[in-house]
């Protein structure tokens, strides 16, 4: 039973507003990493889209950039136990890049400049539920936050939505990034608290 | 590594924005100086945190230890224990903690330290231990601050560097300087390095500890003009000050 | 080393790791495996500042080590590294 620290309540605040379980309120934007913030010349920029034996789609800075955007506020809660209402972002939905394309490979894994991975169904990318995004608050996504580009899967857990995304493997199971194969869930519905692993 | 009970026994004001607590730990082990102890807060909701905090005193029977905190503007625990506990309350700690970056009055000399603002701290339990024990091996301290009103144990420092010969504490300012001083403000370089510090041919033994930026230039320095990278001990903190 | 120097080193974990391990892991000496240089752990550059602990290699940025600990479990990998090397002598 640890000892209660008189008078002390973190950096937290408001109690009323409605997150999910085990959440607290956050008005900074904390940064959390894995590993070093990596250095993406927009010149050598990319993002692909695989099935493990063939590319299927690629986009450098340009033509992503060329592609119709999202504004949107969603709501961000990371497993670390902060949450942040109501953040802005611009990027262009996984609609517009997967359509066209024809799979039957369920689930994806998302992998980023440096080594970080995760992996999401396929089904939770699509329909308005996930974007590309490069800016933040109208202004071009921070290195530190994830820029040129990060994957925002604002329904799940924040360590979903991969900084510095390069590409997408579609996969016909669901193998588990970086940190769902350490102890963290596969799902990470915040909702249903889905933080650990079950086993 | 059990969580165990310490009471707040004194404080100190370092500085205007660092305090030194004075705790009376339960059971405490003893410790090695330059090993350090994680500080857990917990709120009456359950909500916890915990950080790093290097011991500053020198190792002693007592059972009593400081630990010497720097308020960090942004900090969640930092604001906490510099401005609202107060003697006799009671918080939670874990340690001693690393067995790496200490140094033990048996090592053979001489000693270089370089402390980078806060990172003075687990060098002063060094300095500390050193005087506790009569050690005569040679220390050189070379302390970088901002300014002279971030000088932690200002009055102790004078006062063992003029009592003779085993430390010799030279500052740099990085900011602000006291009015005079020869060096104009800036990082620590080559030049302070080489003149200041013990030269690589008496194969000292370096501890450096800081912001990890400033860790890193150090340490850089002193491999640059001839150090032994194996004689370079280094403990990084945030780069805010505070380790997490 | 990188530009954005948003790392600590492996003496920031020891009081993690001082949950599962019984010994001391900072003045052990690891050589990572991707590269296999050997350096102490206490020169890993740590990464805390996220769902778990990460340290890496100094030289290369390989991933020596991960540690989460979530609730009442701990998880471990350490295939980073070819080995750990520890001094037994005390």
């Amino acid at each position: 039973m640890a000892i209660i620290s008189r008078g002390f309540s973190g950096r937290r605040s408001g109690a009323d507003a409605k997150l999910p379980p085990g959440q607290y309120l956050t008005t900074d934007f904390p940064v959390l990493s894995a590993g070093p913030t990596p250095n993406i010349a927009l010149d050598r920029w990319e993002f692909t889209i695989d099935d493990g034996r063939n590319v299927l789609k690629r986009w450098d800075w340009k033509s992503i950039r060329d592609l119709p955007t999202d504004t949107i506020a969603v709501d961000l809660h990371c497993v670390t136990r902060w949450s942040k209402l109501g953040t802005s972002w611009e990027g262009v939905s996984l609609d517009a890049l997967l359509a066209g394309l024809r799979t039957d490979l369920p689930y994806a894994m998302f992998r980023s400049y440096g080594d970080y991975t995760t992996n999401v169904p396929l089904k939770d990318v699509v329909n308005g539920q996930a974007w590309i995004a490069f800016k933040y608050d109208g202004r071009d996504l921070e290195p530190e936050h994830g820029g040129p580009a990060r994957l925002l899967v604002p329904h799940l857990y924040l360590w979903k939505s991969a900084k510095w995304v390069k590409g997408m493997r579609l996969m016909p199971q669901d193998n588990p990034g970086f940190w769902e194969n350490l102890g963290y869930h596969i799902y990470g519905d915040p909702w249903r608290e889905q933080r650990y692993s079950e086993e | 590594m059990t969580w165990r009970t310490a009471s707040v026994v004194r404080l100190r004001d370092e500085t205007t924005t660092a305090r030194t607590l004075a705790l009376e730990v339960h059971d405490w082990p003893g410790h090695v100086a330059g090993q350090h102890v994680d500080v857990r807060l917990t709120a009456a909701d359950g909500y916890s945190a915990v950080r790093s905090y290097s011991i500053a005193s020198a190792p002693s029977a007592d059972g009593l230890i400081e630990i010497t905190v720097e308020r960090l503007p942004d900090g969640e625990v930092s604001p906490y224990l510099t401005q609202q506990v107060t003697v006799g309350d009671e918080l939670e700690l874990r340690g001693p903690i690393g067995g790496w970056f200490v140094w033990r009055p048996e090592q053979v000399g001489p000693i270089q330290l370089v402390a980078g603002g806060s990172g003075i701290v687990p060098l002063m339990a060094m300095i500390r231990s050193h005087v506790s024990v009569d050690s005569t091996v040679p220390f050189r301290l070379l302390y970088s601050v901002r300014e002279p009103g971030a000088i932690f144990y200002r009055d102790e420092l004078r006062a063992l560097s003029n009592r003779g010969a085993s430390l010799v504490v030279t500052y740099a300012y990085t900011r602000v300087t006291p009015k005079g001083w020869p060096r104009p403000a800036g990082r620590i370089d080559r030049e302070l390095i080489a003149n200041r510090t013990w030269p690589s041919t008496h194969q000292p033994s370096s501890y450096v500890c800081g912001p990890t930026s400033f860790v890193e230039h150090a340490a850089d320095l002193l491999i640059a003009t001839g150090h032994d990278r194996d004689r370079i001990r280094t403990e990084r903190f945030g780069a805010t000050g505070e380790r997490k | 080393m990188n530009a954005s120097m948003n790392y600590l080193d492996g003496n920031a974990a020891a009081g993690e790791l001082s949950r599962i391990f019984a010994v001391d892991l900072t003045s052990a000496q690891g050589q990572c495996a991707n590269c296999s240089a050997k350096k102490s752990f206490a020169e890993a550059h740590l990464y805390m500042q996220c769902p778990g602990v990460v340290a890496r290699c100094a030289l290369c940025g390989h991933v020596l080590l991960r540690l989460v600990n979530v609730g009442r479990r701990a998880f471990l990998d350490l295939r980073g590294m070819t080995y750990l090397r520890f001094d037994t002598a005390q």
